[in-house]
């Protein structure tokens, strides 16, 4: 029953990979079991493992954890994550928020009809690209050590890095945080080909995703 | 520097309304600062006092905290509404993230094109009767008691009882397959607290009307 963590969702990155991340930055080894057909969605559905009948759903503790952010939270404080005390939590909480809806807004990039993708892309990067510079020269957003919010803002600026190679030319103090964190032995490890992160959803996996979800 | 919770927001419901419950359900007294056009909230974005350029936002304690998640996670942790250990949370988050899912399609129902409308409140119907309302019922059911966790009060109640409300003012029969959900309507809503929080003059707002959204798009576009 005890063991490793187990997800449960498709071969891509989509709302289970803030979670691959935390999982492998604590140190965390983890199984997945994939969903590749509506048929297996079904199952999983069927067999009443889905409390909202929706992935993710993170097998950890002898829980069946669904909702993304009740399973992070539940990492983040199980491996000392999320600060020494309640405002240290507030302020990892608001930047993990703040990333989350950045990161949002580029996951569903691929989903929107070819027009709408180049506006949103220059919003997403107006609005926020400004917003996250806030090292304050410290090595770790909070507390001056590693936390959710630090791990969870490596994710974005890399996702951000995607759609536009040189989005970080402005924010020098960003740049020198990707490369500390990147450089942290789990992160690093998780960086690296072969590891369980997932790569960037290509068009013949959005089709195959349309078809699970119905969307 | 301290004293009471200061809310920044439109006068009405959105992203704070849930803010706003939380601290009445904990008896916390409140201020509020209204944002009635574009300026006030361009005034606050010049102030640096959002960190994201958004609201809500909240002073409290000292901070001037941003992200409703966040604010909320903060308000029922400080005033004991977020279950005795890891556990409870988690499962409080659980409950609590999919009320929000079920909040969101609440909250833009008023925003829908007219011809998108109907369909959206199938959605929400369908959604709420299907998906969310039952997990409550049988959580109730299973354990019989009072609270949705650990037999104690929490934010969990809480927010189910703020859904559960506005679904009944989407259709107001929308409960009557759910008889364990109504009498936990009922028992929550005698809570002294949130009694008070559900008499008229409280700091609770009305639903957003028709001839109001106008307004609120002007002040967020």
């Amino acid at each position: 029953m005890a063991g490793k963590p187990k997800l449960h969702y498709t071969k891509g990155r989509g709302k289970m990979e803030s979670i691959r991340w935390l999982l492998a930055a604590a140190g965390v080894e983890f199984e997945e079991e994939f969903i590749e057909t509506k048929e297996d969605l079904e199952k999983l559905r069927n067999d009443g493992v889905l409390m909202f009948q929706q992935v993710p759903m993170v097998e950890i503790d002898g829980m069946k954890m669904v909702q993304t952010r009740a399973v992070l939270s539940y990492i983040a404080a199980k491996y000392n994550l999320y600060g020494k005390d309640l405002k240290e939590r507030a302020w990892i909480d608001m930047y993990v928020e703040g990333t989350t809806d950045l990161m949002g807004m580029i996951m569903y990039l691929p989903f929107q009809p070819a027009d709408t993708k180049e506006n949103n892309l220059a919003l997403i990067i107006e609005r926020d690209g400004a917003s996250i510079q806030q090292s304050h020269g410290h090595d770790y957003l909070v507390g001056n050590k590693l936390s959710w919010a630090d791990i969870h803002l490596l994710e974005a600026i890399l996702m951000a890095e995607e759609c536009k190679p040189d989005i970080l030319s402005a924010f020098p103090l960003l740049q020198a945080f990707k490369g500390r964190m990147s450089n942290i032995p789990t992160i690093k490890k998780f960086l690296q080909p072969g590891s369980q992160r997932k790569p960037p959803a290509d068009e013949k996996f959005i089709a195959v995703v349309r078809k699970i979800f119905n969307i | 520097m301290s004293g009471k919770p200061k809310l920044h927001y439109f006068n009405g419901r959105g992203r704070m309304e849930s803010i706003r419950w939380l601290l009445a359900a904990a008896g916390v007294e409140f201020e509020e600062c209204f944002l009635e056009t574009k300026d006030d909230l361009t005034k606050l974005q010049k102030d640096g006092s959002l960190m994201f350029q958004q609201v809500p936002m909240v002073e409290i304690d000292g901070m001037k905290m941003v992200q409703s998640r966040a604010i909320a996670n903060y308000i029922a942790t400080k005033y004991n509404l977020y279950g005795k250990d890891l556990k409870e949370r988690a499962l409080i988050d659980m409950y609590v993230e999919a009320i929000i899912d079920l909040n969101e399609l609440l909250i833009i129902h008023i925003f829908q094109p007219a011809d998108k409308k109907e369909q959206h409140l199938a959605t929400i119907v369908d959604k709420a009767t299907n998906r969310y309302f039952p997990v409550y019922e049988k959580v109730l059911k299973d354990h019989g008691q009072g609270f949705l966790v650990g037999n104690q009060f929490s934010r969990a109640d809480v927010q189910l009882l703020e859904t559960l409300l506005m679904a009944e003012e989407c259709k107001p029969d929308i409960l009557a397959k759910f008889p364990l959900l109504q009498s936990f309507k009922a028992r929550i809503s005698n809570i002294p607290t949130i009694k008070k929080f559900l008499q008229p003059g409280s700091q609770r707002k009305p639903p957003l009307q028709e001839k109001d959204v106008p307004k609120v798009m002007k002040i967020f576009h």
